[in-house]
């Protein structure tokens, strides 16, 4: 195998550099450990490398999130969060009209104008990059009702605890399948009194789906909360079982 | 073929040759400069451009600032010199870890406002190639802070500025508090003020970790080690209007290993105070208030250790998962601790019952007398709570005017300070770390102006009294 002679600029540091791996330790004894890792660990030009193409990633979803002041000033608050919408891939109903959904040829601009005072109702922004920052252009939506953010990869706590401006008007919140919430940003959707439907099923980062169901429905009282089945993780008890053997099978 | 020419066996040339020799003779031993017959990888090494004392999260956040400001990839040389690495008695990791903007000084705020950012992004901050992303475990509930009559009128102008600088905090009636969370006996509560957003909890010793990997990559030496000496010369200069100052300039930093009576002394350009609750001794051994009293020379920092506890019960009936960190007018707090019904909370003791900080032993009598009534008389559920545990850690207590102290010292010029933030040191850590970067290398402050914090002002009893005090 390649046994590199670590350079001289690196032989003081090669110890503590060491200690770096402490945080992941069965990471770096992985066998298979790829090349590129290798040369991360030992050339400084592979590492800046990398940096440089990770903080492209970080850059290219801010910018997907930036705020549309201009529209917002030229064409009101709800058009301006709809073309938001529409960009990141996501689809909007107005009131009284149909959802609509941004095609290949991109938003025309003409229909836009007709619906400059028409309030937005529902949003559907699953899987869209939305992140703390492009929030904003939804939370100017007051009487948005209905709001859909499933599989956001970028959504976590801290956004949760920005919804409490659209308290007076949410009445439906799906939060199905996003990877960094857990039961921390749960705890502040308190403020949606009006929230009549919740999904908080599928949360990934959620240390206990079947508890947390239950202190969401006790926070949240006349809401209902869709997520794990706070029975299955329960099994049946020695009564019961002896009932269903002995009763009358009831037709599912 | 040269000739030489034949040199005298005594004579100024050989005695100043025979001193040279002795002196390299000297530095073999320990403590002096050349070691080429043992090991010294586990020392510090000798020089160094900024020597950063304490290595919790002010300290590490000066390096992490120091180390992205730099003009130049690898322009500075940092040594954080840390004298425990378990960080058993560090004031970071016992913390509560709450982080809020409610205070009553708006550079408060805005450092407050500043960290929530960096928390937020911390995955964009600290960064490291192939590293897992971290999560900070960030409760995002906020901060309830109630009030009685006499305080009524000091926090809601308190509110209107936090309002200004950009916090989201909103005041609430004893009506609206009951009907929000009705498990809050409002009796004595004039007003309340409820942060609303960048305002909760995490965890302290996961932000500490994600700074020690990064800093790693970035090149900063670590040592575990104490700093037992500094090695100064002074200078007499005369000011403009012929008073007499001496300016005291450190030269080396002397660390002592662990355990053992070896040292190493580091020659550095910059020293910076950050060792939390020990930084009024670091700060006596640079010679800052050696002098007659009443004088600039004379003048101590006044920042001491003071133990707070912090107390870990189980109530099955107390308040659900919407609970903010609540701070009762008479000074006790609590918060949830995950979903099981476990809560912590303290509560910080008048002049008088201060404990003993020579050791981190638990008080439970404090709790049963002072805590645990102020509790049940706010929240009537705590009536039946069953303590689980404790732990005491301490506060880095400015004794002054409870507010940080930031920026270099008048006299001993290469010392800057980043410690006395007596009890919200953990959540404005982020900002203070780079207000005290922007001071080492431009010489002002660039973003938050924190000329208040100065050491100065307590020379001249300016106090900026911070009364928003957990």
């Amino acid at each position: 195998s390649l046994s590199l002679v670590t350079p001289v600029w690196n032989r003081g540091t090669s110890g503590i550099r060491g200690l770096s791996k402490a945080v992941d330790p069965e990471g770096s004894q992985r066998k298979g450990r790829t090349l590129l890792q290798f040369l991360t660990d030992r050339f400084y030009d592979v590492e800046a490398v990398r940096e440089y193409l990770l903080r492209k990633q970080v850059l290219k979803v801010q910018k997907k999130n930036r705020s549309v002041t201009y529209i917002k000033e030229r064409y009101g608050p709800y058009i301006a969060g709809a073309y938001f919408i529409l960009k990141l891939g996501g689809s909007v109903k107005f009131r009284d009209r149909e959802w609509m959904r941004a095609d290949e040829r991109g938003l025309s601009s003409l229909e836009f104008r007709k619906l400059q005072e028409v309030p937005l109702e529902a949003v559907d922004a699953s899987g869209c990059a939305i992140n703390y920052q492009g929030l904003d252009n939804l939370l100017a939506l007051k009487e948005l009702q209905s709001l859909s953010l499933r599989r956001c990869p970028h959504l976590d706590d801290w956004c949760l605890g920005r919804l409490y401006q659209l308290a007076d008007s949410l009445q439906e919140l799906s939060l199905a399948g996003c990877p960094r919430i857990s039961e921390r940003g749960l705890a502040c959707l308190h403020h949606l009194q009006n929230l009549r439907r919740l999904d908080i099923s599928d949360l990934p980062a959620v240390s206990n789906p079947g508890l947390t169901q239950i202190l969401v429905e006790e926070m949240l009282p006349h809401c209902e909360v869709l997520g794990a089945d706070w029975a299955q993780g329960l099994k049946v008890g020695p009564e019961e079982q002896s009932q269903d053997a002995a009763g009358s099978p009831i037709p599912a | 073929m040269n000739i030489q020419e034949k040199v005298p066996l005594r004579g100024p040339y050989w005695d100043g040759k025979v001193s040279e020799i002795k002196k390299k003779i000297q530095s073999i031993f320990p403590g002096g400069a050349w070691s080429p017959l043992y090991d010294t990888s586990h020392l510090p090494p000798e020089r160094s451009d900024v020597v950063i004392v304490g290595g919790g999260v002010l300290g590490l956040s000066v390096a992490y600032w120091l180390k992205r400001l730099e003009k130049q990839r690898g322009a500075i040389r940092v040594l954080v010199v840390e004298r425990d690495h378990t960080y058993a008695r560090a004031s970071t990791v016992l913390s509560v870890g709450g982080i809020r903007q409610q205070f009553s000084l708006p550079q408060n705020v805005q450092l407050s406002l500043f960290s929530a950012e960096f928390l937020r992004n911390i995955n964009e901050y600290l960064a490291v190639v192939d590293d897992p992303p971290l999560d900070l475990q960030f409760n995002p509930s906020g901060y309830l802070l109630l009030a009685s009559e006499e305080g009524a009128a000091i926090m809601e102008h308190n509110v209107k500025m936090q309002r200004q600088e950009g916090a989201k905090v909103c005041l609430m009636s004893p009506e609206q508090l009951q009907k929000k969370f009705p498990w809050i006996n409002t009796e004595g509560v004039a007003l309340a003020s409820y942060g609303l957003e960048n305002e909760g909890w995490f965890d302290p010793w996961c932000l500490l970790q994600g700074l020690r990997r990064k800093l790693q990559s970035m090149g900063v030496l670590f040592c575990q080690g104490e700093v037992t000496r500094f090695i100064s010369s002074s200078s007499h200069m005369e000011t403009g209007s012929g008073e007499q100052v001496t300016l005291k300039r450190i030269h080396e930093v002397h660390v002592k290993m662990d355990r053992s009576q070896e040292f190493q002394p580091v020659e550095c350009a910059i020293v910076v105070n950050a060792a939390g609750a020990w930084s009024g001794q670091i700060a006596e051994l640079a010679g800052v208030g050696n002098g007659p009293p009443g004088t600039m020379q004379g003048t101590r920092l006044p920042v001491e250790p003071r133990k707070r506890y912090v107390y870990l019960w189980h109530c099955p009936q107390g308040p659900g998962l919407e609970a903010p960190l609540v701070a009762d007018p008479s000074g006790a707090y609590f918060r949830r601790e995950g979903l099981g019904n476990n809560y912590l909370g303290g509560c910080s003791p008048t002049e008088e019952e201060e404990p003993d900080p020579g050791n981190l032993e638990v008080d439970y009598d404090f709790f049963q007398e002072k805590v645990w009534p102020r509790l049940a008389r706010r929240v009537p559920a705590f009536e039946t709570l069953k303590v689980r545990s404790a732990w005491a850690g301490y506060y880095d207590y400015n004794t002054f005017d409870q507010n940080g102290v930031v920026g270099p010292h008048p006299l001993v010029v290469n010392m800057y300070f980043a410690t006395g933030f007596s009890g919200h040191g953990l959540q404005q850590a982020p900002a203070v770390g780079r207000a005290v970067a922007e001071m080492v290398l431009e010489g002002h402050f660039q973003t938050i102006n924190l000329s208040p914090f100065l050491f100065s002002r307590f020379y001249f009893g300016e106090k900026a009294q911070e009364h928003c005090i957990l």
